[in-house]
Formats: structure tokens, sequence, C-alpha cells
């Protein structure tokens, strides 16, 4: 118990001294993530509405789909990614591999799922109560899409977060696409697997708790920002 | 809000294509857990003026990348696929640089008692016949590879739920070899540097079967035109150099010396 | 563009099998205050629904002076239980206005000017799902009337309200009649009916029973079964 008390305070040193890498690492692990969440909203929002208001012959069958890829592995997902990019692959040319971009590139595959599933659901919910009222006003179906979207944006925050919170959480795909390299492509989980891997369980147990910590300073930011759980509002 | 995101974009692509000042190298983890990377990258990057970002995998997945052409060089320790890898085309040559050994590790208590084993074939006899518990790599490494090896060459039987293959690196093998406190086969580096050794202790070391040869192949440009050909070939210069032999012979863990360089000029 | 008479012919609408109103026939013209009564059930809903277009009808056919789409922009409905979106009142009254293009601040001006006719201008940065029954009621009035529609459809509008809201709610729509808007509105309250109607639909399972002047209905209605309804008589 001792070895982990002393882990917890490596940890804890580093983050009062403003350790330049762990700081290098941090940085590294929110800007990959918060750009996979922006790339993957801007793809699953969208696609939820369009699922929820559209009628199309093979509908059911897409949202099955969508929710089934919810649960890919997202080592599966790394390996995909890995075969795209890497040389003797298709896009080996943008020479992607080994990359933050590789990275947030799988990153992105594994959240838009989850955040179109949930922002398909809630928007759904929605659409049910609005259907009478939007028909009624004659709005276009780009404009009922909007105002579901705008009127919906508590829930989709939602799936934003949740998108967000597997993502900083993700090791196994952004290893394999990103390779782990030190000031590159390392990132607090992949820093965490490494120091398990070494053996050093106690730090490897402070990086973790660095990487809760700024998982909840996000969601509590976001929820200040968004002015949500506020008495006259919902 | 577009333009945002456009610029957002093209700064996520321009900022990861690679930097033309940069050696990829795949290396083991066994000779990336030694450390020894931490003195060498620095002493590399202020003498030849680049910087070497290390891709950490076990030697099956290092050969690979070699062979899709994702790195721009290799240092394993595994002679047969080595050579494999460039009688194929994907290697140019292998320049041997430095060896060190492989030993044996187990619990203190040493159930099969290898201590007093007479030598590496010896110590796994030992071992089977007691059936006491046995982690391997299990993942087609250079160490798992050699482990293999030396087993056949004992002429035990590796059968029966003694013997567990963790299928992982060496660090995650210790892990597992201290969590169930059994035998487990290792560099010595790696030992050596790892955090977790519980109850573990080095047992048996010495045989001259034990050593483990590491080598540096540069990629086939001829294969993969893009990879960095020149720098790999100064880098294999430096590798080989007095310095490096003075940094890789002077490196040692806890005042244990590691690495023999043996790199020899041509 | 006029979008009036509203023609509908052999008109009938189905659900599961189940027929819920038809066959009707009607001509509907610019100008009046319709009230649409008759015994729950009776079909008075599905018929309102099948005038906006928000009901498909399962044959005949409901046609406008012009295409149903370019109709609608004329138009405007009022449901039973108040459909809020979620948001501010002023930005809900704005969204009919945002809709038909709009800007944001020229929209929320309107918006604001309209609230003031219906009593909720205290009430503008309030979240309209808050609001009471009655508030919510004329908000959605305000939100219908904001574009000037030439055709109001309600749906027993009052049916879950107070006098008072119900009183306010009367006086708005006699305005809006007066001001040119048509209006056809089903109620079960005969105190209402006779309050607002200028002439009168009677439904019966389904059907359009009688069909005449508010005057000639109440005092010498054609049928029994709307002599017993309106004598408060249980109708089946």
């Amino acid at each position: 118990m001792n070895s982990m008390h002393q882990g917890f305070w490596d940890a804890w040193e580093l983050i009062i001294t403003f350790d330049r890498d762990l700081y290098e690492i941090v940085f590294l692990s929110l800007k990959v993530t918060v750009s996979a969440v922006i790339l993957a909203s801007l793809i699953a929002l969208p696609l939820g509405a369009f699922l929820a208001v559209f009628r199309f012959k093979f509908r059911r069958y897409v949202i099955a789909v969508l929710n089934a890829l919810m649960g890919l592995p997202p080592v599966v997902v790394g390996l995909f990614v890995y075969m795209l990019l890497s040389r003797a692959g298709p896009l080996g040319g943008f020479g992607l591999l080994f990359s933050p971009s590789a990275m947030i590139i799988a990153q992105v595959i594994i959240i838009v799922p989850l955040i179109a599933s949930i922002s398909h659901q809630a928007i759904r919910d929605l659409w049910s109560e609005y259907h009478d009222l939007l028909i009624s006003m004659n709005a276009t179906r780009f404009q009922r899409a909007k105002a579901l979207l705008w009127d919906g944006k508590r829930a989709l925050l939602t799936a934003i977060l949740a998108g967000f919170g597997r993502a900083i959480g993700e090791v196994g795909a952004i290893m394999i696409v990103g390779g782990n390299i030190e000031h590159a492509t390392r990132v607090l989980t992949t820093a965490i697997a490494l120091e398990t891997g070494k053996g050093n369980f106690a730090f490897a147990m402070g990086l973790g708790l660095v990487l809760i910590t700024l998982a909840i300073l996000i969601n509590l930011l976001i929820h200040i920002v968004g002015k949500t759980e506020r008495a006259s509002t919902w | 809000m577009r333009r945002l995101l456009g610029t957002l974009l093209a700064t996520l692509l321009i900022a990861s294509a690679s930097s033309a000042e940069t050696l990829r190298m795949a290396v083991t983890t066994s000779f990336y857990n030694s450390g020894l990377s931490e003195i060498l990258l620095p002493e590399i990057k202020s003498d030849l003026g680049f910087d070497i970002q290390l891709i950490v995998v076990g030697t099956g997945q290092a050969l690979r990348l070699g062979e899709a052409g994702d790195v721009d060089a290799i240092l394993v320790h595994s002679r047969a696929a080595e050579d494999q890898f460039i009688s194929a085309g994907y290697g140019t040559h292998r320049r041997e640089i430095m060896y060190n050994d492989f030993v044996f590790i187990g619990p203190s208590g040493d159930p099969a008692g290898i201590r007093q084993a007479s030598s590496a074939a010896d110590a796994l006899r030992a071992i089977a016949n007691a059936t006491a518990p046995f982690i391997s790599r299990g993942d087609d490494s250079g160490t798992h590879i050699k482990e293999q090896n030396l087993w056949s060459q004992s002429g035990a039987t590796v059968e029966g739920n003694w013997y567990r293959a963790a299928g992982a690196g060496m660090g995650t093998t210790l892990n597992v070899a201290s969590g169930m406190n059994a035998y487990v086969f290792s560099d010595r580096a790696s030992w050596l540097n790892f955090g977790n050794k519980g109850t573990l202790e080095l047992l048996y070391a010495g045989d001259p079967s034990l050593f483990n040869q590491y080598a540096y192949i540069p990629v086939n440009p001829a294969r993969w035109p893009h990879v960095q050909g020149d720098m790999a070939l100064t880098l294999e210069g430096w590798l080989a150099s007095e310095k490096a032999a003075a940094l890789i012979n002077g490196y040692t863990i806890n005042g244990e010396h590691l690495f023999t360089f043996n790199a020899t000029q041509p | 563009m006029v979008i009036f008479p509203l023609r509908m012919h052999g008109v009938t609408a189905h659900f599961r099998k189940k027929r819920l109103v038809g066959p009707i026939d009607i001509t509907i013209e610019t100008e009046g205050f319709t009230i649409v009564m008759g015994p729950n059930g009776a079909g008075k809903t599905t018929l309102l629904r099948l005038m906006h277009g928000l009901q498909r009808c399962s044959g005949g056919g409901v046609e406008w002076a012009v295409p149903q789409a370019k109709a609608r922009e004329k138009q405007a409905y009022v449901f039973q239980s108040p459909i809020m979106m979620r948001r501010k009142v002023i930005d809900s009254i704005a969204y009919p206005l945002r809709l038909r293009g709009l800007g944001v601040s020229a929209a929320r001006a309107k918006a604001q000017e309209c609230a003031g006719r219906f009593g909720l201008e205290n009430l503008l940065d309030s979240w309209a799902p808050m609001l009471s029954g009655g508030e919510k009621q004329k908000l959605s009035l305000a939100r219908a009337l904001v574009i000037k529609p030439d055709i109001l459809f309600l749906d027993e509008p009052c049916a879950n309200l107070d006098g008072r809201s119900t009183r306010e709610i009367e006086e708005i729509l006699l305005d809006a009649q007066a001001s040119g808007t048509r209006i056809i509105m089903s109620t079960h309250d005969i105190g209402q009916a006779r309050r607002l109607a200028q002439d009168v639909i009677f439904m019966y399972d389904g059907k359009i029973h009688e069909q005449t002047t508010a005057d000639i209905f109440f005092t010498a209605p054609a049928t029994k079964e709307a002599q017993a309804f309106i004598n408060g008589d249980i109708v089946e």
C-alpha cells in the first residue's frame, strides 16, 4: 500500500510542478479527443436527426446496424484503420499512420455510432411531440431537422458527452494507429498502459486519477457553459 | 463557422504529416524496457540532428511494420526471422549492434530447484518435471522464439496446465508471472527495470545459449521508395560507432551492466 | 393568392380498417365562424385534421383552390392539448415567421408586438412548457395568428381551461374573425357554441348530420340526435 501512496504522490508532484512531459501528454489527450468529438458530432448529430425524421425503405435496418456498431470493439477499429493507413494499404500515401490524425480518425469511427444512436433516440422522442405542430406549420424537412436539433440540444449534449467519455478513455485503437510514440502520439491512456506494462502500477494509477479528474472537469465546464441544471429552463 | 472547421481540419492534417527530420524505427519491447533508448536518443539528436520516433512493439509486429513500409528501420533480436525478412527483400542487410542475455526468473521459493541447474536445458527440464507454473510470452517475439528453441533443445515435454502463454509484451508477461508466482523467461534488461517484482527473483543465468543478439535492419528503399533510406544508414553508422559503444557498454541499472556492444566495422 | 373554396367530396378516413369518418361532402367558403359539434367519437377532430392536411383521407378528395402545400401556408391550427416548443415564449411566437424567412431580430420584434394583443407581454422570456394551461393556449393562438392566416382551425381549444381564460380566448377569436380570418372550431360546450357560432356543422357517427346557420340549428334542429345533443342528453 505504501507504494500505492508513493505512486499517487509521484503523479501529484508532476501535476503541481507543471511537469512538461505530463502536460504534453494531457494536452495531446485533449487535442485528440476533443477533435474527434467535434468531427464525430458533425457527422452523427445530423445523421441521428435524419434517421429520426425521414422515412425511407431500409430505415429500420440502418438503425439496427447503427445500434450494433456501438458494440464494435475499439481495438478492431484500430486494426482496421491501421490497415487503411499503412503504407501497404489504400490510404498509405497520406502518411497519416502513427500521427495524432490517425488517432482522431480511429476515435471518430468509434464514437459516431454512439453519438448517432443516442441523438437519434432523443430526436425521435422530440419529433413525436412536435410532429403535428411542424407539419401544420408547413416546415420543410430541413427546417424540421433544424428545429429538432436546436430544441433537443440538451439531450444532444448528453450524447456528445457520452462520446467524449468513450473517447477519452479509449486505449486499444489509438495504441495501434498511434504507436504510443513519446512526444508524438502518447496520450494519458496509452501512457497508463505503458506504465502498467512496466509494472509501475502505482504511477499508472496516479495517471488514471489525472485522467478521471480531467474528464470530470470537462463535463463540469460543459454543464456550466451550457447552463444546464438551472431551475428555470430544461 | 465553416471557415473555423476548415482551418481546424487543415491544421490537423498538416501537423500530422511526417516531418522530414524524423526517422521512424520499430523496436522490441525488450529493448525499450531496458531504458537504453532514453540515453541514446538525445545523443543521436545532438550528433545527427534528427529525431527518432520509436514504435515499441513485439518482434512480430516490428517485422510486419517493416514489411508494410510503415517504419524506416527496425531493431529486433530474432536471427531466423531477420534472415527471412532480408531474403524476402524487405530489409537491405542486418548489422549486429549489441547483445545482452536472457535470464530465468522465478518465485524465491524455487519449487523446481533451478538455482542449481547446470544449463538452460537443465533448468527447463527441472521446471517441466516439477510441473511448476511457467508463463511464456506466447507472442512470436524474439524472446518467445528463443524460449521455444530452448524448450525443444531441452527435450522436455511442454504440455499441461502449468505452461501458460500470456500473449503479451515482456512487462505484461512479468506482471502475470509476478501475480501467479510463476517461472518466466525474460531478457535481463526488462527484468532489471521491472517495477512489480513481488516475490520473484533472478534464479538462473549465464549459459551461453542464453545469448541475445540485437540487430539493426534498414527497410529496403527499393521496396518502399518513401522510406528515409539515407537517414537509416546514417543512424546505422552512429549505432556502430565508438561513441555508441561507450554509451551502450557504460549503461547500467542499479550498478548492473546490461548490454555488450559488438558491432564490427565492415 | 386565394385559397378558398375548400371542397371535400366523398372523403373517408380509416384507422386500421375502422371507419373514422365519411363519406363527407362539404364546401368551405371565405367568410364565417363555423362551430363543429357532436358527441365524443363523432369525428370532429378527424374532420378538422382532414381539412388541414394533418391526416390523409382513405377515399375521396380534399381540394383547395391552390395546391395543398401552398394552401397550408395560409392556414393555422390550434390543438386541444397545446403543443409547446422547448423555447421561450417570444421565440415560440417568432418561429412561424422564421420559417417564412424572417431574420431573428425582425421575427422577435413582430412576435413582441403580437404578444401584447394576447396578454403575453409579461411572459416573453418565460419557458413555454412551463406556462399554465390558459397561457399555453393563448400562446398557441398568438403563434397561429402572427402569420395572419386566411383560415384558423381550432380543436376544442378551451376544453381544459377555466372560465376566465375561456372568455379571453373567445374575445380573441371574435376579433380575429372580424379582421377577416375564417374560423372553424370544434367544441362540445353548447354555451360556447351559442356564443360564437355563425353556422354549425353537427357531426354524428362520422358523418355530417346537419349543416346550417346557428340560428336555425339552435331553435329548430332537423334531426333528433341534434335535438338530443342540444338538450344535453347522452347521444349514442
